[in-house]
């Protein structure tokens, strides 16, 4: 009988058990211990490629190289556990109503994968389509929200321009009158954007990518990168060396410290983003709400807690501890939008990295040193680009050409002046 | 909240200053090349550990300061006055 998790290699199940309900239920009858989603594998000398940082974009890439063009020989590194980084901190917020055509192309084809992931992948990763409302205070973000709304209906993107009364209807817990400090002026409705579960995200990928012969290293450092005439050789860590001519950046915050290992510069600066968590109430609010002149986003998860997030700290930092004033300011602005939440307790709050661009773009592809590519510079946005970053970068590096949908997003476009502004659309308050 | 230790006003809240970013020598606009003047512009070292970078006290004495601070504890080094501001789009 197997007691607090561990259990004798005879007892161990075969792999990958397959999720469903009779699944559950016989392994309910049974007491039938379910198989770790994924293994534990030596370090091999060599790989075809590495991949470092455990994260929704890494393992996409992972799993992507391996379902769709049969790259099996790869190593996903992360210096902590999957998901420890920006994946696990973000407040999961699904949507593609963006500004620039570029913007609104990729972020849709994102949500096209996120809505048939659960099957794919074969994990409940939990996505309810509840509606985006974006708030206008002001006559320049209204402006700014119909660009936005005939941008997307070009690119057949569901997302229009509503006034208060239509708000009211959909979210009858704000305040739109006009007795408020900013009244709201109308929204950026948007249908499919939602709400999903980040952390199954990142497990169903790292499951999937492993049942297809991916190896999956936590607690793997990488120290160095070797290079030889501009070209990857291989990549130290703290549990040896390995040799391989493909490296993928995927690190977020720490993108800059990896890419200092290879010689090759990032337009990018690091800064910490707050976010926190209400005790569970019951159901009261669906669509997700964001207001760019507050500086506050929110939601209410399947479990009942409210989840706010914010703009990025006004300094460039690594610490992720989470400050008093943040939640000062916060709880300030979510009362301004639902007075009726004042007696609401909050259970914790956090800090994530957010590896911000000088255009709220992120940079993805080749970089001057051959076999070394990014993907990085997704700021305040890239937990909801990772399905649809993984496909792109896994096509990437298999044939060797950028694809069409990131082409606009190379590393060359900052020395040719070629910036492709998000900044209206990417986060609020920046 | 981290204090900034002012070289003018003493210690204040971090809230009241806008960070300027790394302390980066300005190219002569004159001769630079575009790919020089975009590397400027765009390129930063974004250090975890102790960095140099220009603050600006916009709600006190609105004069720069150059600080040493370490970006992963966000602890102060030294704090000095700072006559022109190094990186471009400085004043808001």
């Amino acid at each position: 009988m197997a007691t607090n998790g561990h259990r004798s290699p005879a007892q161990r199940v075969a792999y990958p058990a397959r999720y469903s309900a009779f699944g559950l239920l016989r392994r309910g009858l049974t007491h039938e211990e379910w198989p770790p989603a994924w293994r534990a594998h030596p370090l091999k000398g060599s790989y075809d490629v590495v991949i470092i940082g455990g994260g929704v974009h890494g393992l996409a890439a992972a799993y992507y190289l391996a379902a769709n063009h049969g790259i099996t020989d790869v190593a996903v590194l992360d210096k902590g556990y999957m998901g420890s980084g920006g994946s696990g901190r973000n407040t999961a917020i699904l949507r593609s109503n963006y500004l620039t055509p570029e913007g609104v192309r990729f972020y849709d084809r994102s949500i096209e994968l996120y809505r048939t992931l659960a099957a794919d992948l074969d994990y409940n990763v939990m996505f309810s389509r509840r509606g985006h409302l974006t708030l206008a205070h002001n006559d320049s973000s209204l402006r700014t929200m119909r660009w936005r709304a005939e941008v997307n209906k070009a690119e057949g993107v569901d997302s229009d321009v509503i006034g208060p009364a239509e708000i009211k209807r959909l979210a009858p817990f704000l305040d739109v009158s006009d007795q408020t400090r900013y009244p709201v002026l109308g929204a950026l409705w948007h249908p499919p954007g939602g709400i999903i579960r980040h952390d199954a995200v990142v497990w169903g990928y790292a499951r999937g990518a492993d049942a297809l012969g991916v190896h999956i290293h936590q607690n793997t450092e990488v120290t160095g990168i070797d290079t030889a005439h501009s070209q990857v050789r291989g990549v130290r860590t703290t549990r040896g060396d390995i040799a391989t001519p493909v490296v993928l950046n995927a690190t977020a915050g720490w993108a800059t410290l990896i890419a200092d290992m290879a010689g090759v510069a990032l337009p990018i600066t690091t800064s910490p983003l707050q976010a926190a968590v209400t005790e569970p109430v019951k159901p009261f609010l669906s669509p997700v709400i964001v207001s760019g002149t507050l500086h506050v986003y929110i939601s209410q998860t399947d479990r009942g807690e409210l989840v706010f997030g914010a703009s990025v700290d006004p300094f460039t930092s690594y610490s992720m501890r989470g400050s008093l004033e943040f939640i000062e300011g916060l709880a300030g602005h979510v009362l301004e939008l639902m007075p009726a939440l004042s007696k609401v307790r909050l259970l914790r709050q956090w800090a994530g990295l957010c590896d911000m661009t000088p255009d709220f773009s992120p940079v993805m592809g080749p970089t001057p040193v051959e076999g070394f590519l990014v993907d990085v510079g997704w700021g305040t946005y890239g937990f909801k680009a990772g399905p649809v970053s993984g496909e792109a970068m896994a096509e990437c590096i298999a044939s060797g050409r950028t694809p069409e949908i990131i082409a606009a997003f190379g590393l060359d476009r900052f020395g040719a002046g070629l910036l492709v502004g998000e900044k209206g659309a990417a986060a609020v308050g920046h | 909240m981290i204090l900034l230790p002012c070289s003018w006003c003493g210690p204040r809240d971090a809230g009241e200053f806008h960070q300027v970013g790394e302390a980066a020598a300005r190219p002569d606009p004159g001769t630079a090349t575009p790919q020089e003047w975009r590397a400027y512009l765009y390129l930063r070292a974004n250090v975890c550990g102790w960095t140099t970078e220009t603050w600006y006290h916009r709600m006190g004495c609105r004069r720069y300061i150059r600080v040493e601070r370490h970006t992963e504890t966000n602890e102060i080094r030294s704090v000095t006055p700072a006559d022109q501001p190094t990186v471009a789009g400085a004043a808001q």
